[in-house]
């Protein structure tokens, strides 16, 4: 069995994946952490008060692994789900009662959503309380405002990918509330003398039309799916390189 | 230019040394100068080409054709019509009650709530529009009287066509005034047939 193993680890193939043997020492456990792609983000060492829970509740990392976890299903279901108002809903039927593990699928993706969006506001709620935002951490609370703004969005997109009565009439009330903003929306203030029609407005940019149609149905599929994570993975990827840059994560003053 | 710059930049020694870097640094200057005016022309176009490329893409959001219901259109004969009624057969694709007052006089009105943008119903039994988000009600004419609903429903232009069949044009609105009738502020909204 020693013998196999020895022959693994000499392995031009195992080589070249691992590079090198791995002794548990600093050393190694350092570069174990600088020579990982996806690790290296992560600082080598971290104080022991950084990691006292009591002080962080661990609620940003909660929030990214509710986030890999929602990418996973979400591409997951995207395999059975067409963005048409023709089959957009029965597909949905078709992943709760059909599907192979569809309803777990589902309802792992539709309550790490909610959890998400629960957790990122406990998290900010910490970040507020203990004074984390406080310089030189202004730029990243920035950040984390517009990340923040951008789970919201995720959610409310998300919200009408089933063409259901409650996702229609969110969008409907949700883009009538854009039509009602100042200069942006064709009911309000001083629009008329604008020239803001429900053709020009925001309203009509983000439904694709004047009314909650199938154009409203896909833009929001393709913001869901595609563009706002895009978005927020870049801004996360700042997020987490400022906290390092930043003095590390926020620990508790002696 | 950056090679002759670094030879340049090498200590040099003595008084001709001085001299010959003091032309070099006249000589340098002048090289800044179109250095720098071509970093501006170069940063300049950049960004007036992405200014550009963002705008195209915010238009690109509004598109120029749309596979929606047409603003104007016709809704069959007067008779087709008995007074004192709501047709709510136009509600779905267009949006769009057309009604008949008991007096004969018809007007067309957006299915819309003035609240949020819900879509009441005609209550045939109570004699009104209610709707089901948030419970505000209507009566015939489309003025409110209950829930939260701000105004009175708006209203369309409703004429009669050349082949004389009833013809409902969108674009044109009547938007309903707080705690006003209608009726007597829009007196065009009304045709006589």
């Amino acid at each position: 069995m020693k013998n196999l193993t020895e022959k693994v680890k000499k392995n031009p193939i195992w080589k070249s994946i691992f590079r090198r043997d791995y002794r548990n020492n600093v050393r190694d456990r350092a570069l174990a952490i600088f020579g990982n792609v996806f690790l290296h983000l992560h600082p080598v060492q971290v104080r022991e008060s950084a990691v006292k829970l009591r002080f962080t509740w661990g609620m940003g990392g909660i929030t990214f692994f509710s986030f890999i976890l929602l990418v996973i299903t979400g591409v997951v279901l995207m395999f059975y789900y067409h963005p048409s108002i023709e089959q957009a809903y029965s597909d949905i039927k078709d992943l709760e009662f059909q599907v192979p593990y569809g309803v777990i699928l589902r309802n792992m993706h539709r309550w790490a959503a909610h959890f998400m969006v629960i957790v990122v506001m406990i998290h900010m709620f910490r970040v507020f309380m203990t004074g984390s935002y406080k310089a030189p951490r202004q730029f990243n609370w920035g950040i984390g405002v517009i990340l923040l703004v951008l789970t919201f969005l995720l959610s409310f997109t998300g919200y009408l990918t089933p063409w259901d009565q409650l996702g229609f009439w969110a969008i409907t009330v949700g883009t009538n509330m854009g039509a009602a903003t100042p200069l942006l929306g064709y009911q309000g203030p001083f629009s008329e003398y604008l020239h803001i029609t429900p053709y020009n407005d925001i309203r009509f940019a983000l439904l694709g039309g004047a009314q909650v149609g199938a154009n409203a149905l896909l833009r929001s599929y393709i913001w869901h799916c595609v563009a706002i994570p895009l978005i927020s993975i870049i801004l996360m990827f700042v997020h987490f390189w400022r906290v390092r840059k930043d003095g590390g994560i926020s620990r508790p003053q002696k | 230019m950056q090679d002759d710059r670094e030879l340049h930049s090498e200590p040099t020694e003595g008084r001709a040394g001085l001299t010959a870097c003091k032309a070099e640094e006249e000589q340098d200057t002048q090289f800044s100068k179109r250095r720098k005016f071509l970093t501006r022309v170069g940063w300049g176009s950049l960004a007036g080409f992405l200014t550009i490329n963002s705008l195209a893409f915010l238009r690109f959001f509004y598109p120029r054709v749309l596979f929606e219901a047409p603003s104007q259109f016709k809704v069959g004969f007067p008779a087709d019509y008995p007074p004192g009624q709501v047709n709510s057969q136009y509600q779905r694709e267009f949006g769009t009650w057309i009604i008949r007052l008991q007096d004969g006089r018809f007007f067309a009105m957006e299915s819309k709530c003035t609240h949020l943008g819900c879509t009441p119903s005609w209550m045939e039994s109570q004699k009104k529009f209610k709707c089901p988000c948030h419970g505000s009600g209507y009566y015939i004419t489309g003025l409110n009287f209950e829930g939260p609903a701000p105004r009175p429903m708006d209203r369309f232009k409703i004429s009669i066509s050349e082949d004389g069949q009833l013809t409902v044009d969108k674009t044109i609105k009547f938007p309903g005034i707080p705690g006003k009738d209608s009726n007597e502020v829009y007196p065009q909204s009304l045709l006589k047939a």
